[in-house]
């Protein structure tokens, strides 16, 4: 049975990926007024089967300076570190290949694990720039891991409980977008920062860092990196569905169908803030996350966790306070980013690139 | 050692011994490699092995929560601070020399004599084993102990240690 359960994961997982390629350069083309690539097969759907070729039949390019046997095994650590999340979110009703009571937590650490892979890949690639790319790279992920779990948290007190499949079933009433908005934002700008996606893809700016902590990979290696990426991208927004769009709860049609249909969409938010936002420095990301999205999200763990004993009873009433809970701390973070932003000679806390530099 | 004992030991393999006996070799070929990788990168990695090795045996036991706990702290934030460090270091890529010396073969003799006494003296001892049931659901019973009178003092002091800690590195960074 559970061989069955593998292979049916596998199969998805790889073809998801393979369109997920597809699916992004034709989204950000259209978003650049072009149309993506439409020359191999009808609508370019072949162009995943001719990128695969392509990285396989490219020359596998070892830099003689290179520590050999870390460089090989870099692109191998990253892939459980990518892949090991399928076993834990629940795809359908009663579809979870592993129901931990520790779920959640088991996908976190996976994706803290995937910065061992990027380390020893830029180390390993014996590139100043590729160094340099990936300590920036593991910076930001390390950064951008406390808003995301802290807004993952309140979701986690809501449905008390770190099993997914929980969390899921505590959507029956309203989905936890409804009740926890401001934690969906900053799940959502967290995550785009953990997977190093634009707009805070500085480590692996093609045009910046050179390619970052990949530059010295070719090949098939490249392409493990490269799909990596976009498996990540699908944990993520897999998780993000799980926690905050209500999973696969949903009404006639079958769960998995809703699954795929809600992460889809996260997947379509994540590549259509690639299309749209301009990249930020690292300076600029490194203050984000640690003077605006800590602070936010503690106040908003803060809020949940004080209005939550008060409200748990009544699904109604515990959505309206938290929404009002939502509004008085958006309204707080207003504030305070207006009053302490641009105003020169200020020691401004919050406006990203000014102070922070070593020596004012 | 008679071949009566050795058969009953074989006798009473189950998979959760043979899934023992390969996580516990890793993580002792991770724990070797420490001491006696060539460069320092080398070693940080053999480290993370043995983390995750750890981990496993967490697993074993049935504690997974704190599986997960040693798997986000230690491989995800303490082996990151480990390879930065070393990163960091000036000439540390190029220092890669052998870690034995001439006294290696003494040195393991007398260290396989340590071993064979330990586990002898370790063997006859009566380790008494708990009868506690194991709470149905961790993560709650472990909060309710967080927070219970017994342990909430030194849980509230750890986090102030945090802060302090993270207060102090910013001030470093900052001169």
């Amino acid at each position: 049975m559970m061989v069955i359960v593998a292979a049916v994961l596998t199969i998805v997982c790889v073809l998801t990926m393979m369109y997920l390629t597809l699916m992004e350069r034709k989204l950000v083309g259209r978003i650049q007024d072009r149309i993506g690539p439409n020359r191999v097969g009808p609508y370019g759907l072949l162009q995943p089967i001719a990128d695969a070729i392509k990285m396989l039949t490219k020359e596998d390019i070892t830099p003689r300076a290179a520590h050999r046997i870390i460089y090989n095994l870099a692109p191998v650590v990253i892939i459980p570190t990518a892949f090991l999340t399928f076993a834990f979110v629940p795809f359908g009703r009663g579809m979870v290949a592993a129901d931990l009571n520790v779920a959640f937590l088991f996908i976190l650490g996976f994706s803290s694990a995937s910065t061992i892979s990027i380390l020893m890949a830029g180390w390993s690639s014996h590139n100043k720039y590729s160094l340099l790319g990936a300590m920036r790279g593991v910076a930001q992920m390390v950064s951008y891991e406390i808003p995301l779990i802290l807004s993952a948290l309140s979701v986690i007190l809501i449905a008390s409980s770190l099993s997914l499949n929980d969390i899921v079933l505590a959507q029956g009433g309203y989905w936890f977008i409804l009740g926890q908005p401001l934690a969906f934002i900053i799940f959502l700008i967290s995550g785009t920062a953990e997977l190093n996606r634009s707009p805070f893809d500085l480590p692996e700016a093609e045009s910046e860092i050179l390619a970052g902590y990949h530059t010295e990979y070719s090949g098939l290696k490249f392409g493990v990196f490269y799909i990596a990426e976009y498996v990540a991208t699908f944990a993520m927004s897999a998780t993000a569905t799980t926690l905050f769009l209500g999973g696969w709860q949903g009404p006639l049609l079958p769960s998995w169908f809703w699954f795929f249909a809600k992460t889809l969409i996260m997947i379509f938010i994540f590549m259509w803030m690639r299309g749209t936002l301009p990249r930020l420095r690292v300076d600029q990301l490194m203050s984000l996350a640690w003077k605006f999205m800590v602070p936010l999200a503690l106040a908003n763990l803060l809020m949940t966790a004080i209005l939550l004993p008060l409200v748990h009873e009544n699904p109604y009433l515990e959505l309206i306070a938290l929404i009002g809970g939502t509004l008085v701390v958006a309204a707080g973070a207003i504030f305070v980013a207006t009053r302490y932003a641009r105003r020169p000679g200020t020691s401004s806390a919050l406006v990203p690139g000014e102070g922070v530099v070593a020596g004012q | 050692m008679n071949v009566q004992l050795l058969t009953n030991a074989l006798a009473g393999l189950q998979p959760t011994h043979l899934v023992f006996l390969v996580i516990a070799a890793v993580t002792i070929i991770g724990a070797i490699g420490v001491v006696s990788a060539r460069s320092v990168f080398a070693s940080a990695l053999f480290l993370i092995l043995s983390f995750v090795g750890v981990s496993g045996i967490y697993i074993l036991l049935g504690a997974g929560f704190l599986a997960a706990v040693q798997i986000i702290i230690y491989v995800g934030a303490i082996s990151v601070l480990i390879l930065f460090a070393v990163m960091l270091t000036r000439n540390m890529g190029t220092e890669t020399r052998s870690q034995f010396n001439r006294q290696a073969g003494i040195s393991l003799g007398l260290c396989l004599l340590l071993a064979v006494f330990l586990s002898l003296a370790a063997g006859g001892i009566e380790w008494p084993i708990s009868t506690d049931q194991l709470p149905a659901n961790q993560v709650i019973a472990l909060g309710q102990q967080l927070l219970s009178a017994q342990f909430v003092v030194p849980f509230e002091v750890a986090s102030i240690f945090l802060l302090t800690a993270l207060i102090g590195a910013l001030f470093i960074a900052r001169e």
